[in-house]
């Protein structure tokens, strides 16, 4: 699957040259817009993993767990998966790990291992995104983005839960 | 909301590293958060450039109206005050081709470029427009056909079969994406409807 990317830039330049555009110097200009956008949503980045790195280093993030993980096994959750859970919207790298230790830890084959999977496979970092997009624009008032991007992230928990229960 | 939410997160860090003794911690924390985002920032820029040059090269081009043709009649019903031909509608088109290829960093750039232009047609407003809400609530969920980076770390790990949990993760990510559209949409309809009924009273009142 390493070719799509390559492929796709290959695919944009080619077809610009039999358009007869002045690829290069398009692409000049594009870089210095991308220049631009970075140092519009730079200060919200760096605001993002501030808050998040202050929650990991406090224990705030294992206390939380704790608090949970006992409701979560009640509920038939596997309770390995809570930390990831619970880092997912904020925070990719921080996530991943979560996730290559929970590989570790009990397997990519077991049951925690395949809803954890599951469930990054199909949600992404939602604060973030959030924040990004909204950060580069100056928007404030977001509205309803943020319920509806929890309740979909809530969703893709049980979701996952519930079709690996189903097709393994 | 997001205000609430930053400061929200950074308050309830610091009383937990006092009631756990974790000061010493989130000092070392305060520190090298700083140096980790400029970090995150560097990997990021050079990706965003490149991308980001490469799509002028397909806009100019007009190779982002061709995919805009092909995905339209899929977006057209979440965007239904939206020109086809907009530069808002092409750049979401991309964004959206891009994030099921999962070009997840060359998709920010057109997903940026896509909010600016929605930002123009809403007044330059800092309140979000239904569009707005629409966009960024599809970017929240995942919407990568080939999960590839998860299949590798998967593999890494040992897996026997690391593309087997992809049905799930479909199921998975349409569910969570048909959830988050029905909320996004049902407030935006609400919204609208609030905004003929001032209308209609506007009219009334000469």
């Amino acid at each position: 699957m390493e070719f799509i990317m390559p492929a796709f830039a290959c695919i944009v330049v080619v077809f610009g040259i039999v358009k007869k555009v002045p690829v290069f110097d398009i692409f000049l200009k594009g870089v210095k817009e991308g220049v631009l956008i970075l140092y519009n949503i730079a200060p919200t980045i760096m605001g993002l993993v501030f808050a998040v790195d202050l929650l990991q280093s406090s224990g705030a993030v294992d206390a939380i767990c704790s608090l949970i993980e006992p409701v979560a096994q009640w509920l038939g959750f596997p309770k390995e998966i809570v930390p990831m859970a619970l880092l997912r919207p904020v925070s990719g790298s921080g996530s991943t790990a979560l996730l290559t230790s929970l590989y570790k830890e009990c397997g990519p084959d077991s049951f925690a291992g395949r809803v954890a999977s599951v469930l990054a496979g199909s949600s992404e970092t939602t604060f973030y995104a959030i924040a990004m997009y909204y950060g580069s624009i100056k928007v404030n008032n977001t509205r309803h983005t943020l319920l509806a991007a929890i309740m979909a992230d809530t969703t893709a928990l049980i979701v996952s839960i519930i079709t690996v229960r189903i097709f393994f | 909301m997001l205000n609430y939410l930053w400061s929200g997160l950074i308050i309830i860090s610091i009383v937990c590293s006092i009631i756990f003794e974790n000061t010493h911690d989130l000092s070392q924390a305060l520190i090298e958060s700083g140096a980790s985002s400029i970090e995150l920032i560097l990997t990021m820029a050079g990706i965003m450039c490149l991308w980001s040059g490469i799509m002028k090269i397909a806009t100019e081009s007009g190779l982002t109206a061709i995919f805009a043709k092909i995905f339209a009649p899929l977006l057209r019903p979440l965007f239904p005050n939206l020109d086809k031909k907009s530069d808002a509608f092409q750049s979401i088109t991309m964004n959206i081709s891009a994030n099921l290829l999962g070009l997840g960093n060359a998709a920010t750039p057109f997903g940026l470029k896509a909010m600016k232009e929605l930002h123009t047609l809403n007044d330059h407003s800092d309140t979000a427009s239904n569009e707005m809400v629409i966009f960024v609530v599809m970017n929240t969920a995942s919407l990568q056909l080939l999960p590839t980076t998860l299949a590798t770390l998967r593999q890494a790990y040992g897996s026997a079969a690391p593309f087997e949990i992809i049905v799930p993760v479909w199921i998975s990510s349409a569910c969570a994406l048909a959830v988050a559209l029905i909320i996004a949409c049902s407030f935006n309809i609400k919204k609208r409807r609030d905004a003929t009924q001032n209308l209609s009273r506007k009219r009334d009142r000469f």
